[in-house]
């Protein structure tokens, strides 16, 4: 692999940029690997990429049914931040938050890691409460957050109405280095380091059925032929069920579309990610200029990756409320991605019920942020055969045992 | 946008009237069951990529719970019938069996 510098594009400029490579091969599948990936997203490459490189195992297959990052990696709202109330969740979301700040520098690919400060704004009483709650438990956790008061969110947002009729804001929980990074470099990153280390990313490769005897998994049956391996990671957010279900277990999972949309490029007018979660919406503006809105999800099961116009309407309604210069911006694109809820709103990292068999998944609403501490969390799992500290708590037996890692009462619905 | 025929009233109510309530036909297990049925019925489901059997409350129409048969796949919807209903009726498994020979059956 040829690295990206400054000294690249000189060299490529002389020569009508004749020397640019392949990002990454695109080779047939081997007849055996030592691990499979199912599921060339951000979390299933992070997850190869980390086996590769914290624990040398290289003989690795990433599998993707359509084509790299074309599920929730490249259809989410691109917001990092770590600040979770839970210690098991903030453990995992700050370690990939600190993984995001030299990403683009450990992965030579420009991911446009941007730390530009993340507001959860409190519009009742008892959010505010919440929301200094979770402020003391990051304090307690290594987590740099703080609370701020409505004036200096007014400075931080100057487009914003604090003084709303309905939901007045009382004051927001603030991430100085929450922000966002572009969620297709991240994939692509990942999929150019997979590639360098040896690793196959086959696209259009879609796994139709799982193999195994006596209990352990021996390999898939794809689109593309039959491959057989030592050890199986299921990393495929919303399709989960349909894959446990292949390997012959079922998951405290729901399926259900997720819609974001963005405006039409404007000027510059808000250089924060602003989320409201009474009121169901969040914003934060792209380096080309469009407003990157996304709100909560349709309540029932569904894999159509659209949703139901009434939640656009809500969000809008919502964020129009809160930032009246929005008003008469038009919207450019909609879309909906499949989210995997589960029980208790936080993801699993777990063993299955078939040896050499793990899973990834439930990420729910919140996956992207995610990425290389699920990837590095997944890897060590996949790896040693058992969970280390990160995944520990994120086991599929917890929902069975009482011991939820309760979320869902933490973050609210933009998760 | 999802359209059910409420069972009770007979209107044909979209979505915004419609409140969803997950997976229809669950065997309730409580105090005093294993761990293993008491998990099964509160979180395992089986959130299926096609005919998905569900519960829907016609919330602002006549406010009942009824039961609908839809596939999660293509939105379509196969029918809806009463709450009540111990499994669903037989006439409309076998329309969904027709439109569907793929399908494994409803357990």
């Amino acid at each position: 692999m040829k690295r990206y510098s400054v000294f690249a594009i000189a060299r490529e400029a002389l020569r009508y940029h004749t020397g640019w490579e392949r990002a990454w091969r695109s080779p047939d599948p081997k007849p055996a690997y030592d691990a499979i990936i199912i599921g060339a997203g951000g979390h299933g490459l992070a997850t190869a990429y980390y086996l590769g490189k914290n624990h040398g195992i290289t003989n690795v297959a990433i599998l993707e049914k359509g084509w790299l990052g074309g599920g929730n990696s490249g259809r989410n709202t691109t917001i990092i931040r770590s600040n979770y109330l839970q210690d098991s969740s903030s453990a995992i979301f700050e370690k990939a938050r600190s993984l995001y700040e030299t990403m683009s520098q450990d992965l030579n690919y420009n991911v446009m890691f941007s730390p530009r400060g993340l507001l959860m704004l409190a519009q009742t009483h008892h959010e505010a409460r919440g929301y200094k709650r979770t402020v003391h438990a990051n304090r307690l956790q290594g987590v740099a957050t703080e609370w701020i008061s409505p004036q200096e969110v007014k400075k931080l947002v100057p487009i914003i109405n604090i003084d709303g009729p309905r939901y007045p804001v009382l004051g927001a929980q603030y991430q100085a280095r929450g922000g966002t990074a572009r969620h297709d470099a991240v994939n692509w990153g990942y999929a150019r380091a997979c590639s360098d280390m040896g690793m196959d990313v086959i696209q259009n490769c879609e796994v139709t059925a799982i193999r195994s005897e006596n209990g352990m998994v021996t390999g898939v049956e794809t689109t593309r032929g039959a491959i057989s391996c030592k050890k199986l990671g299921i990393v495929v957010a919303g399709h989960s069920g349909v894959l446990a279900e292949m390997a012959g277990f079922r998951l405290p999972i729901e399926s259900m579309a997720l819609q974001a949309l963005v405006s039409e490029p404007i000027k510059p007018c808000i250089d924060v990610v602003v989320m409201a979660n009474t009121v169901h919406g969040y914003i934060s503006q792209s380096d080309k200029g469009e407003l990157v809105i996304g709100g909560g999800t349709d309540g029932f099961n569904n894999y159509t990756q659209r949703g139901s116009f009434q939640h656009i309407e809500e969000t809008l309604r919502a964020l129009i409320e809160t930032f009246p210069i929005i008003s008469r911006v038009k919207m450019l694109r909609q879309w909906g991605g499949i989210v995997d809820m589960t029980g208790d709103r936080s993801p699993i990292i777990s063993k299955t019920p078939l040896g050499n068999c793990f899973i990834n998944c439930g990420w729910g609403t919140g996956g992207f942020k995610a990425i290389p501490g699920s990837g590095w969390a997944m890897a060590e799992l996949v790896a040693k055969g058992e969970p280390g500290p990160l995944a520990a708590e994120f086991d599929m037996w917890r929902f069975k045992e009482g011991r939820f890692i309760d979320e869902s009462v933490a973050a609210g619905v933009a998760h | 946008m999802l359209i059910l025929e409420c069972p009770y009233c007979g209107v044909k109510a979209e979505e915004t009237e419609l409140q969803p309530g997950g997976e229809a036909h669950l065997k309730r297990f409580g105090p005093g069951s294993s761990p293993e049925d008491f998990e099964a019925y509160m979180f395992a489901r089986k959130n299926p990529k096609g005919v998905h059997f569900e519960r829907w409350r016609h919330a602002y129409g006549c406010g009942k719970w009824f039961l609908a048969a839809r596939c999660t796949a293509t939105l379509e919807v196969f029918g809806t019938y009463p709450a009540q209903s111990p499994e669903p009726p037989a006439d409309l498994v076998n329309k969904i069996k027709a439109k569907r020979p793929e399908w494994k059956g409803w357990k």
